[in-house]
Parts: C-alpha cells; structure tokens; sequence
C-alpha cells in the first residue's frame, strides 16, 4: 500500500537511513538495548571515576538520568510515530510536560535539599 | 487508511472533515489522556525524589534491596533481573509497534499474531513484577526498629561483614504469645500478624554472638551503610522496640518507611497499567480475529492501543532509572 512513504526513516538526524519501517524499529530496539546494557553495566561496575559530584549529584546519577531521556525520546519519536506528526502536536506535546515535569522536579528536590538542611544543622538530631 | 490526511487536499478548513493537527480525533485524544497520565507519574517520582532527597544520607541503597535472580537462591544479583524486566517490556514495545505497522498494510495475520505477542510480553512482565513484590513483601534478613524509626540490620564481622538474617543467631525462648484477633481477646482490639521472633529472642540472640554488629541506615561518604562498632551496636539494639520481618505499607527491613510506600505505589501503579495495558491489547486482539478492523478498512485502534502500550514502557524507563539505578 506504500504506507512506508508516510514514515520518517532517519535517525541520528540523518546518519542512518532505513530502508522501511520495519527495518526501523529493529534498529531503534537495538539502539535502546545498548542504552540499557550500558546503563546497567554501569549501575554494576560502578566506576569510581564517576562518583564525584557535579551540580550536587554524581556524575553517574546525571549519566543515567541523560540516557533516560535519550530512550524516552526515542520510545516517543519513533515507536509513538512522534516524528511523524506535524510540529503542533509534537510541540504540544512535549513542551507542556518538559515545562510542567522540569518545574514540579526543580521545587521538589530544592524543597527536600533544603528540609535535609535544616534537619542536619538543627539542634534536633534523630538518633534515637 | 489511518495515516495522516495532507491538509492541502481540503479546499476550505471550515467546511468540515479537516483534522486539527493532522491527527484524528481518537489519537488526539490518546495524546490528551498520555499527557495527563505522565503527569501523574510525574507527581509519584517527584514525591520520590523530594522524599529521598529529604532523607539522602539515610535513604536503602537499591542494590542491596533487589538482588533477587528466580532459581538462583542466595546469590547477589542486583539490577540482572529489572534489568531483564526492561528488556522484555521494550521487546513487547517492538512487538506492538510491527503490530502497528502490519495494521497499516491491511495484514491482519500478522497484526493478530504481533498483538498475540504483546500480550505475552506485557503478562510476562506483570507476573515478573508480582514475582518481585512477593520477594520484597517477604524479606530475608529481617531487622530490628527503634522508637525513633531507624531500621538496624544486623552483618555477621566473621564473614566480611555480610549480612545475616535473624534466624541464624536468635536463642529461641519457649514461650508462645498468641496473635490478639478479635474472637480471642478484647472485641475491639486486633493486631497483624506477629514476626517470627520476639524482640527478647533477637536481643539474647545478639548478646551471645559476639561476632554481630549493626548495618546503620546512614551513609558515609563513598555510599556506603556505615557499619556501628560493637559497643554502638549494643546501644543501638538495647533501643529497638519492634521486629521487622519483610515489608508493609507502615515498616519495612530495608530502612526508611517511605521506600516501601514509594515502591509499593509506584511500581503498583505502573504495574496496574501494564495490566489494564494487557487487558485492552487482549480486546483489540479479539477484535483484529473477528475482523472488526478489516471490515473499518483501517487499523487504526491498534495504533491509539499501541500508543498507550508504548506510554506505559515509557514509564517504566523512568521508574527503573530513578528507583533502581540512581
């Protein structure tokens, strides 16, 4: 029927092409396994060059959360069809919950930073 | 066909029978209801993380939680098996998406035995998912509370100061207390279910085994649980006030309160949608063999059913970073 016409078949912005969908979602579940494999290779070894902390968290912590969104971006862009819809729906989309999530995280995790805070430097201790 | 109309082909878009978005009404509205539900993921994790961070010097380390393989007993496996589960419920992902793709070529055989595969996928991920509840609800090791709510876990310093669980060095003491329900004490007084052992046979148990020491909750610097010495360890234990077997929604063994609340909803409810997840493929599925999709001309239902499949796997790449590796 020549649906195949109506799909996107780049990833990578261009650098691999795929000759039909099918053939696309294999090759973005084996982008997705090395992902994963890495992440959890890495949540096994533990490297110690990756423990230091940078922006108050490890490094390894900001790894993971990266190559979380990489697969989130890609679950949605191409198993969601997401690169083949118009801009609109891609914009409403993604910027409302990247506005929304990234907002709720920032004040949560400021919010539980600064009660740690206060628990740590208080006359109060829990030590009972 | 399902795919999307050029909005040049229609003359006028007031005429009716243009889409907004180029997208029909049922995945617009499949695109609605992910947005909304992601924000309620997004409310779970951001709790999450508030509460860890709240608590980040004390918070249970995931590897020393979930390191449970089925048919490898007593070996410390962390992360093999979510790691396994990511796999299968991505693989399901793919399965769905060649559903989706099959659909779109008017193939129902191949749509039916796709769909088949999902929810095989999607059942094998929730029996898995039980399979770790069982395993975290039943605990191994055991630990002991205090009255502030701080979880002591006992490592045996003979053995590089590997855990050990409280049936291994409790004195049993021959007395039986009986569990209060309502038939066989004050009517209006019950009390769950009892742990194994008595604080006292812990307590005993702890003071004839020298070797003994207590896993604190807090973390030191390269994160790890600070081990107490020996005379902190017996002020430590002389404060504890309950035992703890396993896990609830009030106490847990693996140490603050709220891990196994956090787990418990989370995973739940992301274990509520896979399940629902299956049920619906189940119905699409019944439908694609009863070529109700055929008779439409289009297999666009499949599509918003996938969308919603794909959503849930979604997620799970979000609860398995923060609560499994992070």
């Amino acid at each position: 029927m020549g649906q195949d016409n109506h799909h996107k078949l780049e990833i990578f912005r261009g650098m691999i092409k795929f000759k039909s969908n099918v053939q696309k979602i294999w090759g973005v579940l084996i982008f997705l396994s090395i992902v994963t494999a890495v992440e959890v290779a890495l949540g096994i070894i533990k490297p110690q060059v990756l423990m230091s902390t940078f922006l108050s968290m490890k490094l390894i912590n900001w790894i993971f959360v990266i190559l979380t969104l990489v697969k989130a971006y890609y679950i949605t862009w191409d198993f969601m069809h997401m690169r083949d819809e118009t801009f609109g729906l891609q914009a409403s989309v993604v910027i409302t919950l990247i506005f929304l999530i990234a907002y709720a995280a920032f004040i949560f995790l400021v919010e539980g930073n600064y009660i740690y805070d206060v628990m740590y430097e208080s006359f109060v201790s829990w030590n009972f | 066909m399902s795919s999307t109309i050029s909005s040049s082909e229609i003359q006028n878009n007031w005429d009716g029978g243009s889409k907004p978005l180029d997208a029909s009404y049922g995945k617009l509205m499949m695109w609605f209801f992910i947005v909304s539900d992601a924000l309620t993921f997004t409310g779970f994790l951001v709790a999450y993380g508030f509460s860890r961070f709240k608590n980040i010097d004390s918070w249970p380390i995931a590897d020393e939680v979930f390191y449970h393989f089925p048919f490898l007993h007593g070996v410390d496996a962390p992360m093999y098996y979510v790691a396994l589960m990511t796999f299968i419920l991505i693989f399901s992902s793919v399965t769905m998406v060649l559903a989706v793709d099959a659909g779109h070529n008017n193939k129902k055989n191949k749509v039916a035995v796709y769909m088949l595969l999902t929810i095989f996928g999607g059942a094998v991920f929730v029996g898995s998912q039980a399979w770790e509840w069982v395993n975290f609800i039943k605990g191994e090791y055991g630990a002991l509370e205090t009255k502030g709510g701080q979880i002591i876990q006992f490592v045996d310093s003979n053995n590089s100061n590997k855990r050990i669980a409280l049936k291994d060095f409790v004195v049993e003491i021959p007395e039986y207390r009986e569990r209060q329900k309502k038939n066989n004490g004050l009517w209006y007084l019950t009390e769950s279910s009892l742990p194994t052992y008595s604080l006292e046979e812990v307590n005993q148990g702890f003071m004839a085994n020298k070797n003994i020491l207590v896993k604190s909750e807090k973390i030191d610097e390269t994160g790890h649980k600070i081990i107490l010495t020996r005379e902190e360890s017996e002020l430590k234990v002389s404060q504890a006030v309950f035992v703890v077997e396993g896990a609830n929604l009030i106490r847990n063994e693996y140490g603050n309160r709220l891990f196994a609340d956090f787990f418990f909803f989370i995973t739940g409810f992301h274990g509520f949608h896979v399940f629902t997840g299956v049920i619906i493929n189940i119905i699409i599925f019944i439908n694609v063999l009863l070529g109700t999709y055929e008779k439409r001309g289009h297999y666009e239902m499949v599509e918003k059913v996938g969308l919603y499949w794909h959503f849930v796997d979604l997620v799970w790449v979000f609860v398995f970073t923060f609560f499994y590796l992070v």
